[in-house]
């Protein structure tokens, strides 16, 4: 244990002493902040799953049609039909800070405000379940970004929550209970240093006091009367 | 000003580059080719990175690198093969990894 190479002196004691109000500190705030990031996390996980059961059954609808509309164009038909996009989406990416964690907020923007500019293909030459499985997908992008930044916090937020937890751990219960025994084993050696010097200073003030008086020479010649002074 | 990218099979993906994404094709799940594409375009501007289920489970060590980065951000999607469930493993993950167990998803 740590308590047994610590010197036993005060100055040691002192320090341990304010290193271990320090610590108590810490461990009370790191926990505060666990708490709170936990709060924050579980309201954010919970949004995460409910987006992303949404978005995976809005692609996965898209899809079918994609796959509708591929049975009934040829593959080269569809190449051609999705080969010089009309439409740009531009991300703009702000952070927010939870708890000295930085999460991104994500806001988009499309190059035109057209919302037909997402098919990049004249309509007579391509099945219609194509438009639908397009605008499907359209539908859900607003989601999907919406999905990116709760997922992107959820991952950054759970790592800092078990780097958290871990310093709590370790000051709960190794760093705070090591100190409060140094502490412990430093007053003990100082108190009983201090009892073993008293006894020295009673027995040596026994000693100059006998050589001074000569109180059992005294003692054994005279009688054995009480001596009043 | 940032972009979103799309990295998967053309099948799954082409439908994207009509919204104004820009897709990335890796075919046959080829991961080689999909550690080297995700390398430079996570260096680039792109911020967000929508990638296949089915390609991210063939490079899962290298999805798990950019988890606690601050960017960017890889979400998973189902691809035209459906859904393989492996998207929401993603959050059950996080789950664990914060409580230590999981609360949210139950005995799924």
């Amino acid at each position: 244990m740590a308590a047994t190479n610590v010197n036993p002196t005060r100055m040691e004691l002192t320090k341990l002493k304010r290193k271990l109000v320090t610590a108590r500190r810490g461990h009370k705030l790191l926990k505060d902040k666990r708490d709170e990031l936990m709060r924050q996390f579980l309201e954010m996980v919970r949004e995460n799953k409910a987006l992303r059961e949404k978005v995976e059954a809005g692609i996965g609808s898209a899809n079918r049609n994609f796959a509708l509309a591929r049975s009934l164009m040829s593959d080269e038909a569809v190449r051609v039909a999705f080969m010089a996009p009309k439409q740009k989406v531009s991300l703009e990416v702000d952070t927010k800070n939870i708890m000295s964690v930085d999460v991104p907020l994500y806001s988009f923007q499309t190059r035109t405000n057209d919302s037909n500019d997402i098919y990049s293909y004249g309509f007579a030459f391509t099945s219609a379940d194509l438009d639908d499985a397009v605008k499907e997908l359209s539908d859900i992008l607003p989601d999907m970004l919406k999905l990116a930044e709760t997922e992107k916090s959820c991952q950054l937020l759970a790592a800092e929550i078990e780097k958290t937890r871990r310093r709590v751990n370790a000051l709960e219960h190794v760093m705070i209970p090591n100190m409060e025994e140094s502490i412990k084993f430093i007053t003990m050696k100082l108190d009983e240093n201090e009892r073993s010097s008293q006894s020295r200073l009673m027995k040596v003030k026994d000693m100059m006091l006998e050589e001074a008086h000569h109180y059992t020479e005294k003692a054994a010649n005279t009688p054995v009367v009480t001596e009043e002074v | 000003m940032y972009k979103i990218a799309v990295m998967g099979d053309w099948d799954s993906i082409y439908g994207f580059s009509a919204l104004g994404l820009d897709t990335f094709r890796v075919e046959d799940n080829n991961a080689e080719q999909a550690v080297a594409l995700l390398k430079k375009i996570s260096a680039s501007e792109y911020e967000v990175i929508y990638i296949t289920e089915a390609l991210a489970a063939a490079i899962p060590e290298e999805i798990e690198k950019y988890r606690t980065l601050p960017r960017p951000a890889i979400i998973l999607i189902p691809g035209i093969s459906g859904n393989t469930g492996e998207g929401l493993a993603a959050v059950k993950k996080s789950v664990e990894q914060a409580v230590g167990s999981d609360i949210i998803f139950g005995n799924n």
